[in-house]
């Protein structure tokens, strides 16, 4: 058991995921304490909404800086959806400048029929990795947004949408993050929950 | 691929699942959460509370049982009924909803729409459309479905959308209850002008009606009564969908 150090930027719903993670007996502390984030070991960046607004109250409150120094530090960083998003360099989404953890840019979702991407998709792995052990899979996804990582090799695994495939699960170095919704995901999600948790040691 | 959702709908009222025919002779069925918990095991692909009781301490009650069910429930959770304004979605949601849905308050006040999607993001902001057929058309309805409002359903469909809404829960008000299948021509009409995934709800009497349902566009099929009464399970709908060539999650 080790603790999870949720990053708390108010953006709603914490409830889920806390329940979803104790499940999994991690010891879990909810926290927008700067300094509480800097120090953790495990770091995770949840979020719905729009990223905007997310980054301003990330800067705001110097949990931005947090986080980097902590994944700095060598701390297992763990991004859920919009927390996925946020580690990028940069969002379409009200050209927001973001974390700056992962390369690459997050553009609108403009090819498909039916958008947000709202439901379950196949989540199917790019290489192998700890996360890949627990794939492939089916997730709940609820979102507008993907990611491109500037680097295929950050590129976990995928999921296809009317034709076109994004990057569903990203990874560089100690820093992970999913676009769909672990918590949400029934039995499947719990699993990969486990191994986006476990696979930076082995980073 | 992306699945083709199941969803069964239930009844809360002071925070307790009730059941009963067009909101009358409402019976005390347990506990929503238990239930919740129990269709998300059977394999549903998200939950719908419709919260169907007034008053403060009623919403209070409400928000503890989404607490609840947030904690035990590992498939998404849409409550509506009672959505005012910001600040019960927001309620909602910080208890541990993924979305939320607006009716009445919508209608009465659009830009209420553009308000929630701005601040809480498209993607949790669900609108419900009650409709009913007046000559050829279909008119949008307020106040579950007793309040006709002069909107036409298709048109109000698109503003919403436009406005920022994430998903649309259309109800037909003049197949609900009758165990006759949906009113396909209203989930086609509204799932051809809208871009957003469209949930359809009202008249399912078992489970080729809501494969049609899902085969004339909707992304989602929403049922109450056929699975509370025991008529209909998941696994029985799930596979009616994929003998029909769409696909589901198993």
């Amino acid at each position: 058991m080790s603790t999870v150090t949720v990053v708390d930027h108010g953006a709603g719903n914490l409830r889920s995921l806390r329940a979803a993670l104790e499940r999994l007996g991690e010891d879990v502390r909810i926290t927008s304490d700067p300094s509480a984030v800097e120090a953790a070991a495990v770091v995770v960046v949840p979020g719905v909404g729009a990223a905007g607004p997310a980054m301003e109250r990330l800067r705001v409150t110097g949990l931005a800086r947090a986080i980097r120094t902590a994944a700095a530090g060598g701390a297992n960083v763990v991004g859920i959806c919009l927390g996925l998003q946020l580690l990028f360099d940069r969002s379409d989404e009200g050209d927001t400048k973001c974390l700056g953890l992962l390369p690459g840019a997050v553009h609108r979702i403009d090819w498909a029929g039916t958008v947000p991407h709202m439901g379950w998709n196949d989540v199917t792995p790019a290489r192998g990795d700890a996360l890949a052990d627990a794939l492939p899979a089916v997730c709940y996804f609820a979102h507008t947004y993907v990611a491109e990582p500037e680097d295929g090799r950050d590129v976990l695994a995928t999921t296809e949408l009317d034709g076109r495939t994004f990057a569903s699960a990203v990874a560089r170095g100690r820093v992970a993050a999913v676009q769909f919704h672990p918590e949400r995901s029934g039995p499947a999600g719990r699993a990969l929950l486990a191994a986006l948790l476990r696979r930076g040691d082995a980073a | 691929m992306l699945r083709r959702r199941i969803i069964p709908c239930l009844d809360v009222r002071r925070g307790r699942l009730v059941k009963g025919v067009r909101f009358r002779d409402l019976r005390d069925c347990g506990d929503p959460v238990d239930a919740a918990a129990r269709y998300a095991e059977s394999g549903a692909d998200e939950i719908v509370w419709l919260n169907i009781s007034a008053g403060e301490e009623a919403w209070a009650e409400l928000l503890r049982a989404v607490e609840r069910a947030a904690r035990r429930v590992d498939v998404p959770l849409c409550v509506g009924g009672g959505v005012d304004g910001l600040e019960r979605a927001r309620d909602l949601l910080l208890a541990g909803a993924d979305k939320v849905s607006v009716n009445t308050a919508a209608l009465d006040r659009p830009e209420l729409v553009s308000d929630l999607a701005g601040r809480l993001g498209s993607q949790c902001v669900v609108v419900a459309v009650d409709a009913a057929r007046v000559d050829g058309s279909w008119e949008a309805h307020a106040s579950a479905g007793r309040r006709p409002t002069g909107r036409d359903a298709i048109a109000w469909s698109r503003e919403v959308v436009e406005r920022g809404a994430g998903e649309l829960l259309v109800t037909s008000i003049d197949a609900d209850g009758g165990h006759a299948g949906y009113d396909l021509d209203l989930v086609a009409a509204v799932s051809g002008a809208v871009s957003v995934p469209v949930v359809a709800s009202g008249g399912a009497g078992g489970p080729a009606d809501m494969a049609a349902a899902l085969a004339a566009g909707a992304q989602a099929a929403l049922a109450a009564s056929i699975f509370h009464d025991g008529e209909a399970t998941m696994a029985g709908v799930k596979q009616e969908v994929a003998a029909c060539g769409l696909p589901v999650r198993s």
